[in-house]
């Protein structure tokens, strides 16, 4: 019997590893005896009533709302809609933008997990781990105001670049509400999320695992090349997805910069959801979220797939 | 400095330039919005724009940020009850009595993940027009569907705690020695697992408190639409509180990473340490 523990599909908190499951907690140890009076089962109602009524249901009302139209007929012509250009181009500009973000997140985020190793119990590993716990959670509208004050129209450094360089960020125009100006918040709190979630596998490498290298006759770069990089590769790319999924499902930090237009597909859902003025496209939001839920079922699948993998090198 | 520092870690000098790189990129947004609140007009230094927070004439613009931070804390509340009183009894009972179901639970627990709050919003608009027939439209209710968002969260802490301990052995003392199950609940298993308890209350807490999608697309006030509605007249009022959000979030952030350390200290065996 295996004893479950937080092992597989994790995200954002910390996959810093679970202590290992106390052998004392094996099923077989369980009392036999039946409660007295109400069945044991009882006590899993309310939970589950509760799961049932505000993940299962809304979810299902999510995406079946996408195949009715307004009067209540069943049809396909919101999901044909996914096809118009304008829609797969929200659904591109999410991807890019994601994909970007993710990449650029999840080497910085390794680059700074390199610079941790042989820190572990010291108090800059202390700080930086929960500073990585506090940014990776500082996203939406907190971020997006800490954006506008950096390099808004106003901001610090924009008004520091003009004076001090001469240097115009906005030559080309009001960037930081548009699609562009996303791409500097998602990496600030990507970078967090690769470190919490790539450190455990970064503490993995085995020291032996250098000395063996080095005893025959290694160097420094050839084990990163040969023994480290294999054995991340899959860590990194398990990563990578999560980051992927974290910055496509993202909405606040968009809805907060952008305040117009619906360049990325969360957008689009807003714009789907407030205005009634998109005729005959009721239940392009239920579409649009099935698309979404689509995209993120298989990223979020190919990450639990790979994490399968790389937890061998992680015992 | 450790004393066994492993061949493969960086150089110093390696170490070093990454680190100021990083901290820079991390640090001057944080920075920027300080030095964005501490601007005056002709381009001094001033307090104003934090003493105007506080200036009664200005009540009337920023009534919604008092108004949304009430809410937001109601709601923390409430969220926190979901998870003290649902989620983790729960979690003990699936752990103690329903091995088997283990597995798929953990699967449900961290399946918010994978259904953004965007596409959940979606289907919770028919629900909340059911709810808001039913129990009003009191803010409070806003919290059951909190309760899913800070599932994973929530549930990861607990669980930490749940494999740190024996809960089997100490129900079955308890059981033994005549306490009802709601005895062992409250008075054997909650202490023992209270690092957990803690940390996942807290970091629900967080979780609310950030809140954006939800809230504004289901038309309710919280501390983030608040921020988003004066931030269009005033930005310096919502830089103000994003930073003293930020700094409130540390702050819980290093009380949860305490809650922690003063676990595993007992306990050599926990090497890695979970961290929520």
């Amino acid at each position: 019997m295996i004893v479950a523990t937080t092992a597989t599909p994790t995200t954002g908190a910390g996959t810093a590893g679970a202590p290992a499951p106390h052998p004392a907690a094996s099923p077989d140890r369980m009392p036999r005896r039946a409660a007295s009076g109400a069945p044991a089962w009882l006590g899993l109602v309310p939970f589950a009533a509760y799961v049932l009524l505000f993940l299962a249901l809304p979810t299902l009302l999510a995406v079946a709302s996408g195949f009715f139209d307004g009067d209540g007929g069943f049809t396909f012509a919101n999901v044909a809609g996914l096809a118009d250009p304008v829609i797969l181009a929200t659904f591109w500009n999410s991807a890019w933008l994601s994909a970007l973000t993710a990449v650029v997140g999840a080497v910085l985020g390794a680059l700074a997990c390199y610079a941790l190793l042989g820190l572990e119990g010291t108090r800059v590993r202390g700080l930086v781990d929960a500073a990585s716990g506090v940014l990776a959670q500082f996203g939406g509208v907190m971020l997006a105001f800490a954006f506008i004050a950096t390099i808004g129209l106003q901001g610090v450094v924009t008004l520091w670049l003009q004076d001090a360089l001469g240097v115009d960020l906005y030559a080309d125009g009001a960037w930081i509400y548009a699609l562009p100006g996303l791409i500097l918040p998602y990496v600030y709190f990507q970078v967090p999320l690769m470190i919490i979630t790539f450190m455990p596998a970064m503490a993995s490498l085995k020291p032996q695992w250098a000395e063996a290298n080095l005893t025959l006759g290694g160097t420094h770069a050839g084990f990163w090349r040969h023994i480290g990089m294999p054995v991340l590769a899959p860590s990194f790319v398990a990563s990578l997805l999560l980051l992927f999924a974290n910055a496509f499902s993202s909405y606040a930090t968009a809805a907060a910069l952008a305040s117009q237009g619906s360049q990325i597909v969360p957008l689009q859902i807003r714009t789907a959801l407030t205005s009634e003025t998109l005729l005959g496209r009721e239940n392009l939001a239920g579409a649009l979220a099935l698309g979404m839920i689509a995209v993120m079922a298989l990223t979020m699948w190919a990450y639990a797939a790979i994490q399968r993998r790389a937890a061998r090198w992680q015992r | 400095m450790s004393a066994a520092r492993p061949a493969f870690a960086p150089s110093p000098a390696a170490r070093t330039l990454i680190g100021v790189v990083l901290v820079a990129f991390f640090a001057i947004p944080i920075v920027s919005m300080l030095l964005y609140t501490l601007r005056d007009v002709d381009g001094g230094t001033t307090l104003a724009n934090w003493a105007a927070l506080a200036d009664p004439a200005n009540a009337g613009r920023y009534r919604p940020i008092w108004t949304g931070l009430g809410n937001s804390l109601v709601l923390a509340l409430v969220t926190v009850a979901i998870v003290l009183v649902l989620l983790a009894p729960t979690m003990v009972l699936v752990h103690l009595r329903f091995p088997k179901l283990r597995r798929p639970f953990e699967f449900l627990a961290l399946l918010p993940i994978t259904i953004p709050a965007i596409v959940l919003v979606v289907g919770l608009a028919p629900v909340y027009l059911v709810i808001g027939r039913t129990f009003g439209t009191g803010i409070w209710t806003l919290a059951f569907a909190y309760g899913v968002t800070v599932l994973p969260f929530a549930y990861r802490a607990i669980q930490a705690s749940i494999d740190a301990v024996d809960l089997a052995t100490l129900a079955e003392a308890a059981r033994s020695l005549g306490a009802s199950w709601f005895q062992v609940l409250w008075r054997v298993l909650a202490p023992n697992l209270r690092p957990g308890l803690v940390a996942a209350s807290l970091i629900s807490v967080a979780v609310v408190l950030g809140e954006y999608t939800i809230a504004s697309l289901l038309g309710r006030q919280n501390l983030q639409t608040a921020l988003v509605v004066v931030g269009k007249q005033d930005p310096y009022a919502s830089v103000i509180l994003s930073l003293c959000s930020l700094a409130f979030a540390f702050l819980l952030l290093v009380v949860i990473g305490r809650a922690g350390a003063r676990r595993s200290r007992p306990a050599p065996r926990t090497s890695r340490k979970a961290r929520p």
